[in-house]
């Protein structure tokens, strides 16, 4: 239902437009890579697909963060955990892929479980030997902690700074849980050494160009369910969570299975992202689960523009381009910039990139557009920006 | 052991070179030693070490020392007996009396006085007796600390003897384990052994529960019964110790993350505002004490055990001013919009980390424990570290002070006024701005201050603010915000909890354990332990 009222009104101009954008990416950076010689201007080299394939993971992850607070106003300070799990979930599919040819030559066991004494596998590592296990796995856990954590929260109407508090609580529990070797994770190391992933060798420039493939198209699925929940009704009620919860409530609608639908989806589509940046970055462990690390998430909507579609996209991609940039040019500066880079997003740019630019045109031609028609636009320009005060 | 060995050798060898009596047996003493070097075995040795405890003088106790640690060497050329604690070719040679160097010699030069373990045994008999004797009470304290934790039923007369005179309670404590452990391996009456179990068991510690445990198994009959009667309730004891020590690790715990919170509940309390920047704070203090300390080394080491106090006021103020430009800076621009306030304010944080990063270097800043703030002291059988007591005593003064800086002074009835209702407070007259910046300024003075104290049992480093962040977060949502008590319970409680959970779990696990007890605590009560009652709507 949601699907056919999307395809008649909410596929706007530029959501396709981005689409399309990311499909054709997904087919000429391969190209690009693997069927022009060294030599050629336009080859882009193995490595930079590699990389180009991680800012797509973390655009996606972004997406995701942006589908829960730019649309539902919840804050998440711990999408890297949803992320993390994903990546872990398929870090298992990928260490069980070893087979035999481990450092210790244990058919069954990983490397790590041999060095630790283990004797046999661990219950929950059953199955992960399967591809399809694994992927169902990839969408099953993060979602299912994500219903669990948002039932208990969001019914008992925990919001604002103390919702962001406790899902950072919730990712620095992973973080410490998953540092323990008894765990079963691989502990400090976490999960890495992987060999082939559906039977393609990782190392190979075309398997590598193909996991860049996957990550464009999983990219433009995110944007489509994106754009399809929040141009429904349904995204509607969202919006309406966000910026008035209680006067939603009074209006006979249920907030809180609102916000656990899209923080649901949300995370599954996290999960997703983590489980397509392990094969590329050939490793997971339980740094990702550091809170650190989902601020640099929200930061990066913040910088593109939250509520809006292609916003976090943008951010994801300039941010990541500008730390890969910083890190080789001026790797002590980075830190200013990040930290600067939070102030003067909240300080002067509170729509983002994507915002800013659309009210600006919305300015510029006010009289073509009937305000009827422009769904996108009311969202953004309604007070996005604005949180209603706690505790008053 | 060995350390106390090397210890009593000290003290006697700075007692000889003091003690004048010394100077009028030397020669005596002198003969006695030097046969070493010329007996054909071990019994002939043992002879001598005999000897030497017969003259009770308590400066032999060094050579006898040495003697059982393999240390006494002979020369070959004129059979004169040195003591030689060093390895190597060259080794330098002691008097054996006095402890004075007395030259050089080649290893080919010497010859070791060889002994064996009966021999040690009853040069180790000797020293206990010899040491017991001694003016000084810390050598006999530990004299008799060997000989709790090796009874010797030979020791024994000597035990009873030196118990008669003891004055020194402490002493007198450990000598009257020792005659009790020793009894229970002697072939004594049984009425003593009955009494050297009850002593046993009214003294409680984990050396009487070993040996009293090593008795039960051989025992029979009434004494067996007794002595596990004995074990159940040392067990017993040891097991409330036990739950003690863990009461005072937690409450210290407690009192660290009550000094870390305190200042980020009363900026959240009055603002609506978490500051993440707020670690940073605690970590600006430290640096600060840092850098004092570093003045006084180079410039009047003299002052040194005051540099903690210097460093308060100037911790406050740096802290304090850095909280100012924030807040005029960056957070007014944010009210009314506290996500957007976490994410500015984690900005900061980053800047002001990289920021000490680049001047101070990566790596830990050493700062030193003032001389009154270094070692332990015990209660019963709790160890209990100055630095530790300071730092709750500092806590709850801190505690103290803001309490009443709250209730009593105007600017914290302002306070208080802007954090129950905050456009009611502005339409009586209070200018809510200024209230904000000078809560804001007294939150992150407060921080800075933390940060002396945290100097001091934490390592001084960039990540110093990092680590206790995420636990002053869940110090605050846990106790509530706007009311102090809370953030004390708080603190006090999940300190507690945590240290009672660590036995049982592990550190790790148990903090695990708290993070998901206050997510789900968060669930059941989403304003805290404390929190405001009003009657608004929230959102």
């Amino acid at each position: 239902m949601i699907f056919t009222h999307f395809l008649k009104k909410g596929l706007t101009w530029p959501i396709t437009l981005t689409i399309l954008v990311i499909l054709a990416s997904a087919f000429a950076v391969p190209f690009l890579n693997l069927y022009l010689d060294t030599a050629h201007p336009l080859h882009i080299p193995n490595h930079l697909v590699g990389l180009y394939g991680k800012y797509l993971t973390y655009a996606l992850l972004a997406l995701a963060l942006d589908l829960v607070w730019g649309y539902c106003g919840i804050l998440s300070l711990g999408h890297g955990a949803f992320f993390a799990l994903g990546g872990y979930a398929m870090g298992m599919y990928l260490m069980r892929q070893i087979g035999p040819r481990g450092v210790y030559g244990d058919p069954i066991l990983p490397d790590f479980m041999v060095f630790l004494n283990w004797q046999e596998l661990p219950w929950f590592w059953y199955g992960f030997d399967n591809f399809w296990f694994a992927a169902l796995m990839i969408v099953l856990v993060p979602g299912a902690l994500a219903f669990v954590f948002g039932w208990f929260a969001f019914r008992s109407r925990v919001t604002g700074v103390y919702l962001s508090i406790i899902t950072q609580a919730m990712t620095y529990a992973l973080l410490l849980a998953f540092f323990r070797n008894d765990m079963g994770f691989g502990g400090n190391n976490g999960l890495t050494d992987f060999k082939d992933i559906l039977g393609y060798d990782i190392q190979a420039s075309a398997t590598r160009a193909g996991l860049f493939s996957a990550s464009a198209i999983a990219l433009a699925l995110g944007v489509l369910i994106t754009a399809a929940i929040t141009s429904s009704q349904f995204g509607k009620l969202m919006i309406a969570v966000r910026d008035a919860e209680s006067r939603t409530r009074f209006l006979g609608y249920r907030p809180e299975m609102v916000k656990l639908f899209a923080f649901v989806v949300s995370a599954i589509m996290a999960g997703i992202a983590g489980a397509l940046y392990v094969p590329q970055v050939g490793i997971i462990n339980p740094g990702e689960f550091a809170p650190a690390n989902s601020i640099e998430v929200v930061v990066w909507t913040a910088v593109g523009g939250r509520g809006t579609i292609i916003g976090p996209i943008i951010g994801a991609l300039v941010v990541n381009a500008g730390k890969s940039w910083f890190t080789g040019a001026f790797p002590e500066y980075w830190l200013f910039a990040l930290g600067g880079l939070f102030i003067l997003v909240t300080l002067l740019l509170p729509k983002g990139i994507v915002g800013t630019v659309r009210d600006g045109w919305a300015k510029l031609r006010p009289a073509k557009q009937p305000p009827a028609q422009d769904d996108q636009n009311k969202t953004t320009a309604s007070k996005s920006g604005s949180q209603p005060q706690a505790a008053e | 052991m060995y350390r106390n060995s090397i210890l009593a050798l000290l003290t006697v060898w700075c007692l000889s070179l003091f003690a004048p009596v010394a100077n009028a047996q030397e020669p005596d003493l002198q003969a006695i030693i030097q046969k070493l070097a010329t007996s054909k075995n071990f019994n002939q040795t043992k002879a001598v070490v005999a000897e030497l405890a017969a003259t009770g003088d308590a400066s032999v106790a060094g050579v006898l020392n040495a003697l059982s640690e393999g240390a006494v060497y002979f020369r070959k050329s004129d059979r004169q007996v040195f003591v030689v604690p060093g390895r190597g070719n060259t080794l330098e040679l002691f008097d054996p009396l006095t402890g004075e160097a007395a030259g050089e010699a080649g290893k080919r030069e010497l010859t070791k006085v060889r002994v064996n373990n009966s021999l040690r045994r009853s040069i180790r008999d000797a020293i206990g007796g010899l040491t017991l004797a001694s003016e000084d009470p810390t050598v006999r304290l530990n004299a008799a600390n060997t000989l709790a934790a090796n009874p010797d039923v030979d020791a024994l007369p000597a035990i009873e003897a030196a118990l008669e005179k003891e004055t020194d309670e402490a002493v007198a404590m450990r000598l009257r384990q020792a005659q009790a452990a020793a009894t229970l391996i002697s072939d004594r009456t049984l009425e003593e052994k009955t009494t050297a179990v009850t002593v046993m068991t009214s003294l409680g510690n984990r050396e009487a529960l070993a040996f009293l445990t090593r008795f039960e198994a051989q025992a029979e009959g009434e004494l067996k019964t007794l002595a596990a009667s004995g074990i159940t309730k040392i067990e017993k004891s040891l097991k409330l110790w036990g739950m003690g020590q863990n009461i005072w690790y937690g409450v210290s715990l407690g009192s660290v993350l009550l000094l870390a919170a305190i200042g980020l509940a009363i900026t959240f309390g009055v603002m609506g505002v978490i500051n993440m920047a707020h670690g940073e704070m605690v970590m600006l203090g430290a640096y600060t004490t840092y850098l004092v300390q570093e003045i006084i080394r180079n410039a009047m080491p003299e002052l040194m055990d005051w540099s903690l106090l210097i460093a308060l006021p100037l911790a406050f103020m740096v802290s304090a001013l850095v909280g100012l430009v924030l807040e005029r800076g960056v957070i007014r621009f944010l009210y009314g919009r506290p996500l957007e306030t976490l994410l500015a304010t984690w900005g900061v944080s980053l800047i002001l980390q990289q920021a000490v990063r680049t001047l101070f270097g990566p790596s830990n800043q050493e700062v030193s424990n003032p001389s009154w703030m270094s070692g332990a002291f015990e209660v019963g059988l709790i160890t209990i570290t100055w630095n530790r007591l300071y730092i709750l005593i500092f806590a709850l003064c801190v505690f103290a002070i803001l309490l009443w800086a709250f209730n009593k002074t105007s600017l914290g009835l302002q306070m208080r006024a802007v954090t129950q209702n905050r456009r009611m407070a502005s339409a009586m007259g209070i200018r809510t701005p200024w209230v904000d910046a000078l809560t804001f300024m007294l939150g992150s003075g407060i921080a800075g201050i933390a940060g002396v104290a945290l100097s001091q049992i934490d390592n001084v480093s960039p990540n110093l603010g990092q680590s206790y962040i995420i636990d002053s977060f869940m110090v605050v949502v846990f106790g509530g915000v706007g009311n102090l008590w809370g953030t004390l319970v708080g603190a006090l409680s999940l300190g507690v909890f945590n240290k009672f959970l660590e036995p049982y779990a592990g550190a790790v696990l148990a903090k695990i354990l708290v993070l998901v007890f206050i997510i789900l605590f968060i669930q059941k009560k989403p304003r805290g332990l404390f929190a405001l009652k009003g009657r608004a709507i929230e959102t």
